[in-house]
């Protein structure tokens, strides 16, 4: 790579207001995160003692804490299968007509767009226990919905509005992933006369395992962080915890608890959580790009 | 292409429309919803068809404070409007600067400043929130644009993906450039600026919808309904009612907020899809 040689302060230039914003709103607040995971502090601010990992001991001994990772998993493994499975689904569908893949694309696209909260809020509406469209159809069935009271309704609620949102994003890369597959393979495939099923499964998706491992990854970040939104404004967490999830949880014992360090020491678990997903993301992007 | 089944196509064609109606039809509810008056509403199960007020409860959720919130919706589609182009704005010219010294000069300690940047990858705004909110609290940066934008912009994503652009550039354009004495500031001026132009417009995209669609941030920082955004006013619409949602007021005020990203990524899907489907690599 040709580079600029004989210039010492253009690059610091260059790079100042990076540095700069990465510095007090980054590795600043960062580090603080992981110094006070190792405190106790008292509500008021007035002092602090060091408690080494008693913080972590806490939080990994407390049952609403084992609860939350538990319907974080449920919640990450429902929504990121239900949102993948769809997308690929439609983007099958959508490759296969040769006319219209594009018009599509633009009529499934737009979801994407959509804040997670303003999604829970018009699924919240759907399912509204007195005026939803969706709860009264069930309510005729004979299955009265109120995901105020019912946990596992809630939990569905805001899967739902999650997939409806996320789908979109998967939609579009599945659909671009399929058509980077040159044709001439499945035509091979077809003169040596393997169905459409089997071809899908012996070329298709083996092909398309590099889209699918990046988007189960993007999926995992979404639903861990992104969709903080649509919980809050649909449920709240609630009810009784149903739909807490890890990082409801930081921040409820953080700003509604005001528990510093009990907050900060399950941000430092999210983190690795988060590190290794982004390690994993690295590695894999690292392999794939060629310089 | 003897492998076709026209037979299957109809089958794909409806799975199609079918999910492309699925897919919009709590839009169509809450478009209908937010034409009827809240009386209206509550006689029976959600109506299909639009009611009488027409245009009316946008008109009123525009102009007049909504109930509890203080505000009314222009303020606060005006606060989104500011945060998302801030954000947008803001992380492409820094991430462009950035990207630009890392890959076109050398320096010393220009690896540690790269990994210094990329490890802000690792971690969104939600893990490290609580120390966060006091960096800015400290700072005085409550309640205002400031503290609404600047934190959002220290993550790399942009800077990474103009890195990995300008890798791809040919270095026989910098050898041109040099022998014809251009300096660092003409080349990104003349040459590296015009050929970034399809990613800066992608990049917007994103990140104008990222910057949009905030909820945790802007819920912590903005107490004063002056700075709220239009999404997080949402759930204090929700939460204020007593006891039967305002449901014609906050479609409305939903719709709202839906409209500006949904312009956007519809105008700009070109390079949108291109920004995405290129953030791959």
């Amino acid at each position: 790579m040709a580079t600029f040689q004989r210039h010492r302060f253009t690059p610091w230039i260059l790079l100042a207001p990076q540095l700069a914003i990465i510095a007090i709103f980054f590795f600043w607040p960062a580090a603080q995160a992981i110094v006070q995971a190792f405190y106790i502090e008292d509500p008021f601010g007035l002092g602090r003692e060091f408690v080494g990992f008693e913080n972590f001991s806490r939080v990994l001994t407390s049952g609403e804490y084992l609860r939350a990772m538990g319907v974080t998993a449920l919640f990450s493994a429902t929504v990121a299968l239900g949102a993948m499975g769809l997308a690929l689904l439609l983007a099958v569908q959508a490759d296969r007509v040769i006319h219209g893949a594009s018009g599509y694309k633009t009529l499934l696209i737009w979801p994407y767009a959509v804040a997670p909260a303003v999604a829970g809020v018009l699924w919240m509406f759907m399912f509204d226990p007195n005026l939803g469209l969706l709860s009264a159809g069930l309510e005729s069935l004979g299955i009265g919905w109120n995901h105020r009271v019912n946990g596992g309704q809630a939990m569905l609620l805001v899967i739902l509005a999650s997939i409806w949102k996320q789908m979109s994003y998967n939609f579009v890369f599945f659909l671009a992933g399929l058509q980077s597959i040159p044709k001439s393979l499945l035509e091979a495939a077809a003169i040596d006369g393997a169905g459409p099923w089997r071809r899908f499964w012996t070329i298709t998706f083996p092909l398309l395992s590099p889209t699918t491992f990046f988007l189960l990854v993007m999926n995992s970040v979404y639903v861990f962080f992104e969709t903080f939104g649509t919980i809050d404004a649909t449920t709240g967490g609630g009810p009784g915890g149903a739909t807490r999830t890890l990082v409801y949880k930081v921040y409820e014992d953080g700003f509604e608890g005001y528990d510093l360090g009990l907050s900060a020491a399950q941000s430092v678990i999210l983190l690795v959580l988060v590190g290794l997903l982004t390690l994993l993301q690295f590695r894999y992007i690292e392999r794939k790009v060629q310089y | 292409m003897r492998y076709r089944r026209p037979g299957l196509d109809i089958t794909s064609h409806t799975l199609l429309i079918l999910c492309v109606i699925v897919f919009f039809l709590p839009v169509w509810m809450a478009i209908v919803a937010a034409t009827h008056t809240q009386s209206s509403l509550y006689t029976g199960t959600a109506p299909l068809w639009f009611g009488s007020e027409g245009l009316g409860n946008f008109l009123a959720v525009l102009s007049d404070p909504v109930s509890r919130l203080g505000t009314d919706a222009t303020r606060l589609l005006l606060n989104s409007t500011i945060m998302a182009l801030g954000i947008a704005v803001g992380k492409i010219t820094i991430a462009i600067l950035a990207a630009y010294a890392i890959v076109f000069f050398r320096f010393p300690m220009r690896m540690l400043c790269f990994w210094a940047i990329f490890i802000t990858l690792m971690l969104p705004v939600e893990v490290r929130i609580m120390p966060t909110y006091k960096v800015v609290a400290d700072l005085g940066m409550l309640n205002s644009y400031s503290g609404l934008i600047l934190p959002l912009i220290a993550s790399a994503t942009a800077t990474f993906l103009f890195r990995q652009f300008y890798l791809t550039v040919p270095p026989e354009l910098l050898e041109a450039a040099r022998v014809d004495g251009a300096g660092p500031w003409r080349f990104l001026r003349d040459i590296l600026l015009p050929l970034s132009k399809t990613n800066i417009a992608a990049l917007f995209v994103i990140m104008f919808l990222y910057g949009w669609n905030q909820y945790l941030w802007p819920l912590l920082i903005t107490t004063e309904s002056d700075y709220m955004t239009v999404v997080i006013s949402l759930k204090r619409m929700l939460t204020s009612a007593d006891n039967l949602v305002p449901w014609h007021t906050v479609t409305a005020t939903t719709l709202l907020a839906m409209l500006p990203p949904i312009i956007v990524i519809v105008l700009m899907q070109r390079y949108f899809v291109k920004g995405l489907v290129d953030t791959e690599k």
